[in-house]
């Protein structure tokens, strides 16, 4: 027994410590071993990449490569041959999204509300000024061996990883490694392959950036630092981040997205400054396909498919959504869908709860509609061609790597198993040759003489041991290493009982077809044993039961309920609506009977029977005909809203994150919007680019967007900017008087910053070569509104600070162009008046907050009546899909009439935008885009029953119900299908 | 009678630049009629062309055939519509000021077992808020505490007072309990993938020790004397007569389904406060005799799947089903004033308009147990009264004329219309 735990014992050393050639600088402790690893693999079916290949061919691996590939290579002196009849040799896969052998990034909680903000970094040492741009972090650097996380990737057929640490918007580089166990030298291919960027800031506790729109400022705002880095500014010193992100743009560059938007706002940023990223996705791609196809990369994508949600209680259920429930259907298709779109991508075990579940997953995506060919790229030639490492893995040729599988057939069938996974020629055996199934002959030697059985072996985990009978018998095989436990005697019913009363043990050491060990029998005793191979098992080819490809939904645009199933797009028509109520907001005020035409996309006529052809005519008797409403102060369809991160960030876009999923786009359709300002939240003085959206409910984000509008940014006042509600504050301003002291100090900055751009570029002009100024996206967004080329909407409240923006405005040039909230207007209307804002309110909102408390509902009225440009917003959005009625309290609470009530959200916020020529009222040539409603539309008995836009009928009641009805069936179908699919492995 | 005619001019001259100095009227004593008026009965019927004789502080007759003595005092509401005074039927009214001020909050007490808790102590007759309320109509309002479990006992004010004591209209009537969440939030999901908890089960079990705590307490009120005095047991012994009710504020289906129990174990008289998921269990409600308040139909359904629509036509409904409900208004942002148009939503999505005034009237006042007193414009009931230029429910018609509670009338001024003069002033304008 002794002698075989050495044998063992030796054996693991050997595997672990054989070198393929000494390492020349390196002591030897000992005796040189030298070693070239030479083995020569015949009769092969050799599969040397997607397109190639050899049947009953040889390969020759040398010195952790190949020497050579072919039908007719001859097994040269000294290499060792290896029999691989019936076996197949494949490329080892790549990974290239992994973090195998770095550092775990490690976070720190921190509250902004109970410590404050962080505004600057913590990172000691001559970086750059934000915690979350790393471009410096250099895997190769702190990498090292991780056997454990090695072996479990090469047990799924893994041999070279791309490696980086996951932190950071800018993370650095990727080092290429095998996954050979030999030593950090020898594993170590490339040692800056790749440069990672992602969305996510990672352990950073900085307070910028707080949002999405924030991660791409900063992304965008690090390039151009980068770029002017370059000429060495004595302002800036030494900047080890900027340089270091100078220095790996060569490499190539990959952006963590992990979801379909995310994707495309990642290429984006690409587009802008000639970077192409390799782009790792998440399982929602599909869709999207014609927009990530647009997008030109090529895509790592992650195998996590959404598990079933627990619907097994229709309460439970209940609270699954329709698009959690299409997702969880359909997300397997993701890779399917790439394949089908011919979008080049890679696969990864990332993302995975656990890389255990790999080979399920794959062959789930397998099973919808991924190839084997594209698997099989995708795991092998497109990682190394991405990377471009093909010179050294991704494909079996002379002078790679040797790199390879030895499977027991075609690698996609459920049946094979990987045997072998060699890896720079070394060889780590995955699973034991499933060839040792088949009967032997066992011999037990007692000291009664011995006794003699059969064992039949199935595989590795099951054999039956057949004395007179079948006994009741446990076996094991794992690697050379067996055990067996049998129940001598008659095979007993209640075998559990007979087990546990009268077992013998057996231990031993498989020595190819030899197998020979020791055991206690069921008295106690020591025995010996052996077994012999008598018949090797017939190599079954099982019929394998194919499982069919299942049958998915549509896809739905949005991927949302209420969603318009693929090809169900609304169209663009030629819309007459007649015999309506048509408040026009024009001279011609309210005209009763009459027809509207909407012909493409704009109002082509109005008038008395109008006698023309029309898609579609819609009878408006007895309704009410209004512009469509125009929500000045929205938070919908957005990522993310606030960039609190710093007092100032005029620099973030809300349009970088629009969200056009949001059902609250539909559902605000349902109340006659059909235009919405989306806006920076108040969190900071100087907020973000704001985005002027149509709810086009179905497009992507792009196409949400209010083309050729004037832009737009949010300001903010008071308690919101203050943080007065923050335990501790630390970011200045806390009162009125920073506030005032902001906004100075940013437009003065901005004059200094325009007056440098002037001068260099006169300079430029004359001739004179000079240093560029550094380009400030921030101080950029201010330098447009001092050039009228960008306008401000206000958050606000009380008179003081209202008068306190003017007075900046007033001294520096601009004119606020919007107050929006502000609910003391009423307190100072003339002065707001003087200084040529207009005013965008709330109808009756009051007592949430201490700034308002002297609100009240005739504000609207009372500027109306002083001659200011008033408009009623939202802010919510409930709220926002009932907007008339909120006007409609501008009668109730200060007399203001109908029509003047009507156009505070049509005309009156279509004024504001700079968009009156485009939208908020019926005149012919503007956009279609109008409301028909059951009832006077300031009335509460006004239900919108056709919302359409630049003549696209986006919502009417019909409709709905037909989506409500295909929400309830759709629901119903999915949730069947994973009660009945809960049987099912996957 | 002149003496009447004179305060209900002054009212109307009084202008000041202050809430503070809008004093609550004076009891109203003799008789006036309100003539010539589409009465909203409350009840469903309208009265056209109607006279309501008021008597001190009641109601003495409505009709058509009411002889107005010559001399009397009459207001002539021709053209007018007149309404019950509307009821609010669930508010933190006066126990909150300032939402974001911790200071000005006195709506949540600590601890999960508070039904001695009474709401009514802490309100403030000089809140800023309660005359922007009355202004639209709303003449009562029942004043809830919050909490995280059993928060405490309910009273039912009207608006015209100087303390509590003299606002009070019905004293601890109610006792609110806020049911555990019962379900995972889809963030709970999403946040968290091992399902250790259960928050159904856990929901439930303390539902079980609340019911324990009842029986517990229903043994005690079966003894007259105690050698030791349990407050909180004490605090719910009109559960068990039926003359408090059992307020539930619950929303999602696991809650209300648990509510029943109240009703079959204790035979409580149960109101569901809140109920967004109402519509889906509306005849298991019917079958168990249980009403329902509507928090606040102007909100967003819960998931994107549902009928965009679905809180706008929760009580069309309970209506269909023959369930017992009314409607409230939670807005913090507008707290409370828009009422009138919540119900009226209720109208557009199903509702006939008397329905949709029974809301926030009549049916308002059965629940709240106040229904002998006032709710509907009948005989005997207090004259609390709401005259409108047109129609209540619409926010373009919606503007009251004179309001009355008790028979007083009561002055319409709020820091609001006091403001707004102030700055008509000072702009010339009209």
């Amino acid at each position: 027994m002794r002698i075989l735990q050495r044998c063992f014992i030796w054996a693991v050393c050997v595997l672990l410590v054989l070198p393929m050639a000494a390492q020349p600088t390196f002591p030897v402790n000992g005796v040189a071993n030298p070693n070239h690893g030479y083995f020569a693999f015949t009769n092969a079916t050799i599969v040397q990449d997607a397109l190639q290949t050899i049947t009953n061919g040889t390969m020759i691996i040398k010195d952790g490569k190949i020497l050579s590939i072919g039908k007719n290579v001859q097994t040269p002196a000294g290499a060792v041959e290896v029999d691989c009849s019936g076996k197949y040799i494949y490329p080892s896969f790549i990974d290239i999204y992994t973090d195998y052998g770095v550092p775990q990034p490690k976070r720190q909680s921190r509250s902004s509300f109970s410590q404050g903000q962080q505004l600057f970094s913590d990172t000691k040492g001559a970086y750059g000024w934000n915690e979350a741009i790393k471009p410096g972090t250099e895997a190769f650097k702190d990498f090292s061996i991780d056997n454990d996380k090695a072996e479990s990737f090469r047990k799924l057929g893994f041999g070279t990883v791309l490696s980086h640490v996951e932190d950071g918007i800018a993370r650095g580089t990727g080092v290429l490694v095998t996954l050979a166990n030999t030593n950090d030298n020898f594993v170590m291919l490339k040692e800056r392959a790749s440069a990672h960027y992602s969305f996510s800031k990672g352990i950073s506790t900085q307070s910028y950036p707080s949002s999405l729109m924030g991660d791409i400022a900063l992304l965008r705002q690090t390039y151009l630092d980068a770029a002017w880095y370059k000429q060495k500014p004595v302002e800036e010193g030494t900047n080890l981040s900027l340089q270091a992100w100078n220095n790996n743009q060569p490499l190539p560059q990959i952006f963590e997205a992990n979801d379909k938007w995310n994707d495309l706002r990642a290429d984006r940023i690409g587009d802008e400054f000639g970077v192409q990223y390799i782009i790792k996705a998440g399982v929602n791609e599909y869709q999207r396909m014609d927009d990530i196809k647009a997008t030109n990369a090529t895509f790592i994508l992650p195998l996590n498919f959404p598990k079933s949600p627990d619907v097994s209680d229709p309460e439970d259920a209940a609270t699954v959504s329709l698009s959690e429930l299409k997702n969880w259907e359909m997300a397997p298709s993701n890779p399917a869908a790439f394949e089908k779109a011919g979008i080049p991508f890679c696969l990864t075990t990332a993302d995975l709860p656990s890389t255990k579940m790999f080979w399920t997953h794959l062959q789930k995506a397998m099973l919808y509609g991924l190839s084997a060919e594209e698997a099989l790229k995708a795991l092998t030639a497109t990682p190394a061609a991405t990377l471009g490492i093909d010179n050294l893995v991704g494909s079996l040729q002379e002078g790679k790597l040797a790199n390879f599988l030895i499977t027991s057939g075609p690698i996609f069938d459920s049946k094979t198993e990987i045997l072998d996974n060699y890896i720079q020629g070394h060889q780590y055996e995955i699973n034991p040759d499933a060839s040792t199934a088949g009967s032997y002959r066992v011999t037990i030697l007692t000291a009664k003489g011995d006794e003699n059985y059969t064992l039949e072996v199935k595989n590795s985990k099951s054999a039956t041991l057949i004395g007179k009978d079948s006994l009741d018998t446990k076996f094991e095989q794992e690697g050379k290493k067996i055990t067996i436990r049998f129940s001598p005697g008659k095979k007993e019913s209640n075998t559990k009982k007979s087990m546990a009363e009268n077992a013998v043990r057996l231990s031993g050491l498989a020595s190819g077809q030899e197998w020979s060990g020791i055991g206690i029998d069921t008295l106690g005793n020591s025995i010996t044993w052996t077994a012999t191979l008598i018949k090797k098992a017939k190599s079954e080819v099982k019929k394998e039961k194919k499982e069919e490809s299942p049958t998915l939904g549509k896809v739905f645009y949005p991927f949302e309920p209420y969603g318009w199933e693929e090809g169900k797009l609304p169209q663009q028509e030629t819309i007459l609506i007649q015999h309506a109520t048509i408040w026009t907001n024009e001279n011609e005020g309210v005209l009763t009977d009459a027809d509207l035409l909407i012909k493409d996309g704009k109002i082509a006529a109005i008038g008395k029977n109008l006698k023309v052809k029309a898609d579609k005519i819609i009878d408006g008797t007895g309704k009410h005909l209004t512009p469509g409403i125009i929500d000045e102060h929205s938070h919908i369809a957005t990522a993310s809203v606030n960039e609190g991160g710093q007092s100032v960030t005029s620099e973030v876009r809300i349009g970088d994150n629009l969200n056009p999923e949001d059902i609250n786009i539909y559902r605000q359709l349902s109340g006659g919007v059909t235009t919405s300002h989306i806006l920076h939240g108040s969190a900071n003085t100087i907020g973000g680019q704001t985005q002027l959206i149509k709810l086009r409910w179905g497009v992507d984000d792009e196409g949400l967007k209010f083309k050729g509008a004037a832009p737009f940014i949010k300001f903010a006042l008071g308690e919101n900017v203050k943080q007065s509600r923050y335990n501790v504050n630390t970011r200045y301003p806390v009162t009125r008087m920073g506030v005032q002291e902001v906004l100075i100090d940013a437009f003065t900055r901005a004059k200094d910053y325009r007056k440098s751009w002037q001068e260099y570029n006169e300079k430029m002009k004359r001739g004179i070569k000079t240093a560029a100024p550094r380009k400030d996206l921030e101080l950029d967004a201010l330098v447009e509104i001092l050039e009228k080329k960008r306008f401000i909407t206000c958050h606000s409240y009380v008179q003081s600070e209202l008068k306190a923006a003017m007075e900046v405005g007033d001294k520096m040039g601009y004119t606020v162009n919007t107050f929006t909230h502000v609910l003391e207007g009423y307190k100072v209307a003339d002065k707001l008046l003087k200084h040529g804002a207009n005013v965008s309110t709330f109808s009756d909102w009051w007592a949430y907050k201490m700034e308002v408390m002297d609100a009240i509902p005739y504000n609207a009225a009372i500027m109306q009546k002083m001659g200011l440009n008033v408009a009623i917003n939202s802010d919510d959005a409930e709220m926002a899909r009932r907007l008339n009625q909120e006007a409609a309290k501008t009668i109730k609470y200060g007399g203001v009439t109908e029509e003047q009530a009507l156009k505070m959200v049509t005309l009156n916020p279509a004024k504001m935008l700079h968009v009156e020529n485009r939208v908020g009222s019926l005149k012919v040539g503007k956009d279609g885009d109008v409301v028909l409603w059951s009832d006077n539309p300031l009335s509460i008995y006004a239900k919108p029953l056709y919302t359409i836009i630049e003549g696209t009928i986006y919502f009417d009641r019909q409709t709905n119900e037909e989506k409500m009805q295909e929400i309830k069936s759709e629901r119903q179908r999915i949730i069947l299908k994973i009660l009945n699919e809960k049987k099912k492995p996957f | 009678m002149k003496n009447i005619l004179f305060i209900l001019l002054t009212v109307f001259v009084l202008q000041v630049d202050a809430q503070e100095t809008v004093a609550p009227a004076k009891a109203h004593q003799g008789v006036f009629f309100i003539s010539h008026a589409t009465i909203h009965v409350g009840n469903g019927t309208i009265i056209q062309q109607g006279t309501i004789k008021i008597k001190d502080d009641k109601i003495e007759s409505v009709g058509t055939d009411i002889a107005v003595p010559d001399g009397a005092i009459v207001i002539d509401a021709t053209g007018q519509e007149v309404y019950p005074g509307l009821i609010l039927s669930t508010s933190t009214l006066g126990l909150n000021e300032v939402g974001a001020v911790k200071a000005t909050n006195d709506t949540r007490e600590l601890g999960e077992l508070n039904p001695d808790v009474r709401a009514i102590v802490a309100y403030n007759t000089d809140s800023k808020v309660i005359n922007t309320l009355r202004s639209n109509g709303i003449l009562l309002a029942n004043i809830v505490p919050e909490g995280s479990f059993v928060a405490g006992s309910s009273s039912v004010v009207q608006l015209d007072a100087w303390n509590w004591e003299d606002a009070l209209y019905l004293k601890d009537g109610g006792i609110h309990i806020f049911m555990p969440s019962m379900q995972r939030s889809r963030w709970w999901r999403f946040f968290t993938s091992n399902n250790q908890s259960d928050p159904y089960k856990e929901g439930l079990a303390k539902i079980e020790k609340l019911k324990t705590f009842f029986k517990e307490a229903k043994a005690y009120a079966a003894v007259k004397e105690h050698e030791e005095t349990n407050l909180k047991y004490e605090s719910v012994k009109g559960l068990f007569d039926q003359s408090q009710t059992l307020f539930v504020h619950a929303n999602n289906v696991k809650q209300i389904l648990s509510a029943i129990d109240f009703v079959k174990e204790f035979h409580f008289k149960v109101v569901l406060v809140g109920a967004e998921e109402c519509y889906r269990v509306a005849p298991l409600l019917k079958e168990n005799n249980m009403a329902v308040i509507l928090l606040q139909p102007h909100q967003l359904p819960d998931m994107a799947d549902d009928d965009i629509d679905q809180p706008y036509k929760n009580a069309a409904v309970l209506q269909k089903a023959g369930v017992l409900f009314a409607i409230s208004d939670e807005a913090s942002d507008t707290r409370g004033r828009n009422l009138p148009f919540n119900a009226g939503t209720a109208a557009t999505y199903g509702l006939t308009k008397e329905e949709a005034l029974a809301a926030i009237t009549l049916n308002a006042a059965k629940i709240l147990n106040i229904a002998d007193k006032t709710g509907s414009l009948e005989a005997g009931k207090d004259a609390n009264i709401v005259i409108s230029k047109g129609d209540i429910l619409d926010m373009r018609k919606s503007i009251i004329s004179r309001a009355f509670i008790q028979g007083r009338q009561i002055d319409l001024t709020n820091k609001q219309t006091l403001l707004y003069e102030k700055y008509m002033q000072k702009y010339n304008l009209k």
